[in-house]
């Protein structure tokens, strides 16, 4: 992060907040009213069953997709506002991790860090590389490593040009316990440069560990996980209970 | 301005690297092309080709194989969802339009410089009678193509059915430049060659390429947003 | 306001219509052509209320893009919609009379081409927004307005192309007894087109309410 915390560049932002949002699909609505506040250094879970609308959160926040209704701002701008610069200040680990296979790992970090206008860009590819333990196989295609390789490499270029906003979408899919516990040292060193992390997952005792606080997505709509004694999973599933009367 | 040209710069040499590794784009797209040359040969030929065929089985084969190399550059952006991340760089959404199409362009280059030499040998077509003519011609009927079929292939991405609908899509509305292609080169190759008449066409194609590269950047943003 | 107009508008288009026969049974018949030639009232009608469709679909594909107003989108699609109904109603009309008159069913001339051109074209948009999926509505806006803007540039290109190889068939200039006629079954055609817009958007915005119901109806 440049500056100190009260320093702000031009497209930074120190909080996101997220305004009776909903987003449809047809007939499909897949938020509905969702209204959620995040400020720097906090990580925040996003919970919920397969299909209740994570990724299509996190997608909006990415300004990838507009929402049907409800706004967003970055700060005090919605996305519209802040313009092109704005996605400079995002990070986005997806689904589908978003590498070209047929490049090396170095070549994926230095393309993407082109694009984000990454200064001292050889240093910070070295940094990345070192940070995702891949720096021996930097000239390896990325398409030959296994998806936890993929998915640190992926991880890092996500973080490549220091974004403020982290959006991750199951970050810890098919991660051994080495990497999981990586990641979550990763995270927590994020929290502390002030980033504001949102990370959908189904991955409870690892969430548990390291995020400051959970909402939990139902059929679209948003139910706060209260803080509390006992483990995430038995509080979700209370949510959800509560939820669904 | 620079910079959006610079990140499409960026996009296009990415592209051309991949490309450079496996090669598997122009050695596929090529062969087609030769391939739809062959099926046209069975069909336009008797004794010697038909008159002035030449012109129109060139654009076709260019047609049918541009489509196909657009197709499956933009099905290479599908796969780890890349064409996504490329929309989330801190760029105007046109240097990923303009980058995608530069290295298509570049591919279609390529091609063509194996195709129409074939062309001219397996048809009889006087290809050194205007070179610059017809590379003008080719160039910019390509560049007018290969725009409006930038933004339906990216447009198409995510969508089903997204392998025949941008044929579909794309050649009704190419016709203008197609025509012109095809009308401009057949000038050139006819019997009683008309470069007067060739170089009219030249003009409307650089006309044509003007008006859709415009309308394309404007709605290519519109469009990527979801 | 529109609703209500609806009935007075396909009173009035079948009160044209009605009377429309009489009028061209009673015109004076062309010289050369003789009685087929009356198909032209129609003919000529529907092939400009393809293209009254045809910028209507572009210009409100233009406002959903820049404003993704969903009314917009209704109206963009009920016009392609009509395009390709009235440019197929040009489409069976004119090589019918074509065969009548001269003996072939087709030629490549600007006019024709260039409607062959467009009707595929807005085919292509029905076929994308049937097909592709989610998000069609964007991606045919896109393609309503790539209509609109090379529909002037298919005509102009195969114009140029085709006074390279002047045909033998040069329609004729209107005489004037029968400018009212065709005045008459163009007003006719205006009025059902307006009708059927108004209808078509009506039903596209009823579905969208439908849809919006059944979301409410979740919560």
């Amino acid at each position: 992060m440049s500056g100190g915390p009260h320093a702000l560049a031009p497209d930074d932002f120190d909080r996101v907040s997220v305004r009776d949002v909903s987003r449809t699909f047809g007939r499909r609505r897949a938020l509905a009213r969702v209204s959620l506040d995040c400020r720097a250094g906090e990580i925040v879970a996003v919970l919920g069953p397969n299909g209740a609308g994570k990724s299509t959160l996190l997608g909006i926040l990415a300004t990838l997709m507009r929402p049907s209704d409800g706004e967003i701002r970055y700060g005090a701008r919605t996305a519209a506002e802040a313009g092109d610069g704005l996605r400079g200040r995002i990070g986005v680990l997806g689904h589908d991790l978003f590498l070209y296979g047929e490049l090396t790992a170095r070549e994926n970090l230095r393309f993407f860090g082109r694009l984000y206008d990454v200064s001292d860009l050889d240093a910070r590819v070295d940094a990345a590389l070192a940070a995702a333990r891949l720096s021996d196989r930097a000239d390896d295609r990325a398409g030959a490593f296994s998806r936890g390789l993929r998915q640190r490499l992926a991880l890092e270029r996500a973080l490549l040009h220091a974004p403020r906003l982290v959006l991750l979408d199951e970050p810890f899919t098919g991660l051994d316990d080495d990497s999981a516990a990586h990641l979550s040292a990763r995270l927590r060193e994020l929290k502390l440069h002030g980033a504001i992390v949102v990370m959908a997952t189904h991955d409870f005792e690892t969430a548990d560990g390291v995020v400051d606080r959970a909402i939990c997505l139902d059929n679209g709509k948003l139910r706060d996980v209260p803080a509390g004694a006992g483990p995430l999973r038995e509080r979700y599933r209370q949510a959800l209970r509560e939820a669904r009367g | 301005m620079t910079r959006t040209l610079q990140a499409a710069w960026t996009i296009a040499r990415k592209d051309l690297r991949i490309e450079a590794r496996s090669r598997e784009l122009v050695y596929t797209t090529l062969f087609f092309a030769v391939a739809c040359l062959l099926v046209f040969a069975f069909a336009f030929v008797r004794e010697r080709p038909i008159d002035n065929a030449a012109a129109g089985i060139l654009w076709v084969a260019l047609a049918f194989s541009g489509t196909l190399a657009l197709g499956r550059t933009f099905e290479r952006e599908r796969q780890g969802e890349t064409l996504r991340a490329l929309l989330l760089a801190p760029v105007e959404r046109g240097a990923v339009y303009l980058g995608k199409l530069i290295a298509l362009l570049l591919l279609m280059a390529a091609v063509e410089m194996v195709v129409v030499p074939i062309v001219g040998l397996l048809f009889s077509a006087p290809l050194l009678r205007a070179p610059a003519l017809l590379a003008g011609l080719l160039a910019l009927g390509t560049v007018g193509f290969a725009a409006i079929g930038t933004l339906f292939a990216a447009m198409l991405v995510r969508a089903s059915s997204r392998d025949v609908l941008l044929p579909i899509l794309l050649y009704p509305m190419t016709a203008p430049l197609l025509i012109a292609g095809v009308q401009g080169t057949a000038a050139i190759f006819a019997d009683e060659p008309n470069l007067v008449l060739a170089q009219n066409w030249l003009a409307m194609l650089l006309f044509f390429d003007a008006v859709v590269i415009t309308v394309a950047l404007w709605v290519f943003g519109a469009v990527m947003t979801e | 306001m529109m609703n209500r107009l609806v009935p007075i508008l396909l009173i009035a288009a079948a009160v044209v219509f009605g009377y429309a026969p009489f009028l061209i049974r009673d015109s004076p018949a062309e010289d050369t052509m003789g009685v087929v030639f009356k198909i032209f009232y129609f003919h000529v009608s529907s092939a400009l209320t393809m293209m009254l469709s045809a910028v209507v679909c572009a210009i409100a594909s233009a406002a959903y893009l820049r404003r993704r107003s969903r009314t917009a989108d209704h109206v963009a699609l009920a016009a392609a919609e009509l395009a390709v109904v009235f440019g197929a109603i040009v489409l069976i009309t004119g090589p019918l009379w074509a065969r009548k008159s001269w003996g072939f069913w087709w030629v490549w001339d600007a006019r024709v081409t260039s409607t062959l051109v467009m009707w595929m074209m807005f085919s292509s948009y029905l076929l994308l927004r049937k097909y592709a999926g989610v998000g069609s509505e964007t991606l045919s806006a896109a393609v309503g307005v790539f209509a609109g803007v090379m529909s002037p540039l298919v005509y102009k290109s195969v114009d140029i192309w085709r006074t390279q190889h002047p045909t033998t068939n040069v329609l004729p200039s209107l005489p004037p007894g029968m400018r009212g006629v065709w005045l008459w079954c163009l007003v006719g055609f205006l009025l059902l087109y307006v009708a059927l817009m108004a209808l078509r958007t009506r039903l596209a915005a009823s579905q969208a309410a439908l849809d919006d119901l059944h979301l409410a109806l979740e919560d």
